[in-house]
C-alpha cells in the first residue's frame, strides 16, 4: 500500500497549517479551501521543501518526515512529483527530453529513457511533437508534456497544484479528462489542490476543505458539497447556507433572525447547532407587499435586499445584501421589474432545504461556530 | 521611438573614440613588413604563449568563477552585494596593483610565497605566474556575466528537477548550467579576451622573458620601446592581437546564436 498519511504543522511566517489527512492508494484525495487556506504551505511540506514542526507525512510504510525523529528526506529522494498549474517545462530540453529527464536521473539509459518517453507523450496525445521545445508548443500542450514528465519519474504520490487554472476554459476541460483518466490508468495516488469545483469533481474520490491552515471539513464529495458547513465549500458547491439552531421538525432558527423550514439529514434534537442550505435556482422571488402565499408548513418566506444580478448558469442570478442567491428565470425576471435596494420575498420550498447539524466529524466545535458566525453575516467569496 | 537628434553628435565621437585610433594604426603601418614580423620566431612565440596562458587562464576562471557566481546569485541580498563587490574589486583596481599585490602574496617573501618557497616552488616570474595574473584580472567578467543568468533563471526549474527526483549534482549539469549557458559564453568569452590583453599585472609579477612569460602585450611593449625588433614590427603585432580579438568577438557572436534557445 502505497497511500500517503500526513499528520502534521508546520509554520510558515505567522501561519501555521496544522492538517491530518490521508490519500488511499491509488486513489485521488481532493484538498479544497480559499486563497490563503494554506494549500500551498501543505504542499510544501509533502514535496519536502518546508520541514513540518510536529507530526510526521508517511508514504505507506515509508517516513518521509517525522518532526519528533527529526527525519525529513529531501525532495530529490521522497519519489513525491509534483504538477504545477505554470508546466515549468525546461526551456533548453525538448518534449520528449523533458519526458526523457526522469527516467535519465533514475539511472535509466538512454534508449530506455527515450522509449518510455515516446510512449508517455503519445498517452497524452502528443505523437508527433517529441522534438518539439517547450517555446513551440501551445499552453495546453505544455501542460501535457509537464504530465507526461511527472509521471515518467513514477512517483509514489503525484502532487497537483491547481494544475489546469493556467489553461483556457476548453483546454482546462480536456486537460481535466485526460488527468482523470491517465491517473486512472496508472494507479497513481494524487492528492489534487484547487479552489475549483471541478477539478475536486473531476479528479476526487474524496476531499478535503481546508481554511485557515486547518481541515474544517472532509469525506466524500456528495456529502461534502451536498452538506455544505462553511461559506467557501457554500460557494463551491453553488448552495445558499445559513446557521442557527434546530426547533425540530425541520425547522431552523437562523442566528440572524429568520425561521426556515426544511427536511432534516441525520440525527438533530431541537436547541442543536445546525446548518440549513438550500439553491439558489430553488427560490421563487416576490415583491414584499405583493399579496403571494402566506408561509406554512409548506414555503417558507426570507426577506431580502437586492444588491444585483448577473447572467448565471440557471437564469438571472440575483445576489442580496445578505449574501443569499437566487437563479430566477429570465421572463419571470422582467416581471418582477427588480431595481437594487428593492425589498423582496425568498419563497423556499421546504423539500429544497437541507437542515443538518453543524458538528461534523472532522472539526471541533470551535472552529465552526468561528465558520457560522461568518455565514450570518453574508456569503464569503 | 527614435532617439532624440542631438545625441548624434556625442554618439559620432564616441564611435570615433574607438575606430579612429585603429584606424591610425593601420594607416601607420607598413604593410611590407608585416609578414616576416608575423612570422618571426619571437612574435611566434609571443603569440603562441598568449593564446596558450589566456586559454589555461579562462579554465582556470571558469572552474572557480562558475560556482562562485552560483554562490552568490544563491545567497541573501546583503551576503551577496559584499561578495559581487569583492569579486568585482580586480575591475576598478589598476592592473600594475593588482601585480604588486599578487607580488606580495605569492613572492618569495609573501604571505604565502615565503611558505612554498621552502618547499621548492617558486611563482613569479614563471609561466604559471601569467596565468595566475590573467586569470586575477579576467575573473570579474566570467563571475558577473554568470551570476546574472543564475539569478534570473533562479530556483524555479532546479526545485521541479527535484520533484523528478535529480541529484543536486544532476540538476546543476543538466538544468542549471544549460540554461545560463549563453552568458556562460559570453563570459568566457570576455574573459578570454581579458586574458589576452593582459599587461600591468603579468609584467610586474610575471616579468618579461621571452619564451616564458612574453605574451603578445609584452612583446608589442618591447618592440615599441626598440628593444630587438622595432616599431613598425610593434604595429603589425597589435595588428594581430587586434584580428585575434575581432575573431574571438565573431566566434562568440555565431556561437551564442547555436545556443540560444
Amino acid at each position: 500500500m502505497t497511500g500517503l498519511t500526513a499528520n502534521v504543522a508546520a509554520r510558515r511566517g505567522a501561519f501555521t497549517l496544522d492538517v491530518d489527512l490521508h490519500a488511499p492508494s491509488a486513489r485521488t484525495l481532493a484538498v479544497l479551501g480559499p486563497n490563503g487556506a494554506g494549500k500551498s504551505t501543505l504542499l510544501d511540506v509533502l514535496v519536502g521543501r518546508l520541514r513540518p514542526e510536529r507530526g510526521e507525512v508517511r508514504v505507506g510504510d515509508r517516513v518521509l518526515s517525522d518532526a519528533a525523529e527529526r527525519i525529513h528526506v529531501p525532495p530529490e529522494r521522497r519519489r513525491v512529483g509534483l504538477l504545477s498549474q505554470a508546466p515549468s517545462l525546461f526551456p533548453h530540453l525538448s518534449a520528449q527530453e523533458n519526458v526523457a529527464f526522469a527516467p535519465r536521473a533514475g539511472g535509466a539509459s538512454r534508449i530506455g529513457a527515450r522509449e518510455e518517453a515516446v510512449r508517455l507523450l503519445d498517452a497524452v496525445g502528443l505523437r508527433g511533437l517529441e522534438g518539439r521545445r517547450p517555446a513551440r508548443l501551445s499552453g495546453g500542450q505544455q501542460q501535457r508534456v509537464a504530465l507526461a514528465r511527472a509521471l515518467a519519474a513514477r512517483p509514489d504520490v503525484l502532487l497537483l497544484d491547481e494544475p489546469f487554472s493556467a489553461l483556457d476554459v476548453s483546454t482546462a476541460a480536456d486537460m481535466r479528462m485526460l488527468t482523470a483518466e491517465t491517473l486512472e490508468r496508472t494507479g497513481t495516488t494524487a492528492v489534487v489542490v484547487t479552489h475549483d469545483v471541478v477539478d475536486a469533481l473531476s479528479l476526487g474520490h474524496s476531499c478535503v476543505v481546508l481554511d485557515a491552515g486547518r481541515v474544517v471539513d472532509g469525506g466524500d464529495l456528495a456529502s461534502v458539497l451536498g452538506m455544505p458547513r462553511s461559506p467557501f465549500v457554500a460557494a463551491l458547491a453553488g448552495m445558499n447556507l445559513l446557521a442557527g439552531a434546530a426547533a425540530g421538525d425541520g425547522v431552523v432558527h437562523t442566528d440572524d433572525g429568520r425561521v426556515l423550514r426544511g427536511h432534516e439529514i441525520g440525527v438533530l434534537r431541537p436547541g442543536d447547532r445546525a446548518f440549513a442550505a438550500f439553491p439558489p435556482a430553488a427560490v421563487r422571488l416576490e415583491h414584499t407587499g405583493v399579496v403571494g402565499s402566506a408561509p406554512s408548513a409548506r414555503v417558507t418566506h426570507l426577506a431580502a435586499m437586492v444588491e444585483g444580478w448577473e447572467l448565471g448558469t440557471a437564469g438571472i442570478r440575483v445576489r442580496f445584501r445578505d449574501g443569499l442567491l437566487a437563479d430566477v428565470p429570465p421572463a419571470e425576471f422582467a416581471s418582477l421589474r427588480l431595481r437594487r435596494g428593492d425589498r423582496v420575498r425568498l419563497v423556499v420550498p421546504p423539500e429544497a432545504v437541507s437542515v443538518y447539524a453543524a458538528g461534523e466529524p472532522v472539526c471541533g466545535a470551535d472552529e465552526t461556530s468561528a465558520t457560522v458566525h461568518d455565514v450570518g453575516r453574508g456569503r464569503l467569496r | 521611438m527614435s532617439a532624440p537628434r542631438w545625441l548624434i553628435a556625442p554618439a559620432a565621437l564616441g564611435l570615433a573614440l574607438v575606430v579612429l585610433p585603429l584606424v591610425a594604426l593601420i594607416v601607420r603601418l607598413d604593410w611590407t613588413s608585416v609578414p616576416a614580423a608575423i612570422a618571426s620566431p619571437e612574435a611566434l612565440s609571443a603569440l603562441t604563449l598568449s593564446l596558450v596562458t589566456a586559454a589555461a587562464a579562462t579554465g582556470v576562471c571558469v572552474v572557480l568563477g562558475v560556482p562562485l557566481a552560483l554562490l552568490i546569485a544563491r545567497a541573501e541580498s546583503r551576503l551577496a552585494g559584499v561578495l559581487r563587490a569583492v569579486v568585482t574589486l580586480p575591475l576598478v583596481l589598476p592592473p600594475l596593483v593588482g601585480g604588486i599585490a599578487l607580488l606580495f602574496l605569492l613572492g618569495r617573501t609573501g604571505l604565502v610565497g615565503a611558505s612554498l618557497d621552502a618547499v621548492g616552488i617558486r611563482i613569479p616570474f614563471t609561466t604559471g605566474a601569467v596565468v595566475i595574473a590573467q586569470s586575477f584580472v579576467a575573473l570579474p567578467f566570467l563571475v558577473i556575466a554568470v551570476e546574472g543568468a543564475f539569478r534570473t533563471a533562479g530556483v524555479r526549474y532546479e526545485q521541479v528537477a527535484a520533484t523528478l527526483g535529480a541529484s543536486r549534482w544532476t540538476t546543476f549539469r543538466r538544468v542549471t548550467l544549460p540554461l545560463v549557458a549563453p552568458s556562460l559564453v559570453a563570459g568566457i568569452v570576455l574573459c578570454f579576451a581579458r586574458a589576452l590583453g593582459e599587461f600591468g599585472a603579468t609584467a610586474l609579477f610575471a616579468g618579461n622573458q621571452e619564451g616564458v612569460t612574453r605574451t603578445m602585450p609584452l612583446a608589442i611593449y618591447t618592440a615599441f620601446n626598440g628593444g630587438g625588433i622595432g616599431q613598425s614590427t610593434a604595429i603589425a603585432l597589435s595588428l594581430l592581437l587586434v584580428a585575434v580579438a575581432i575573431l574571438v568577438l565573431l566566434a562568440m557572436r555565431s556561437w551564442r546564436e547555436d545556443v540560444a534557445l
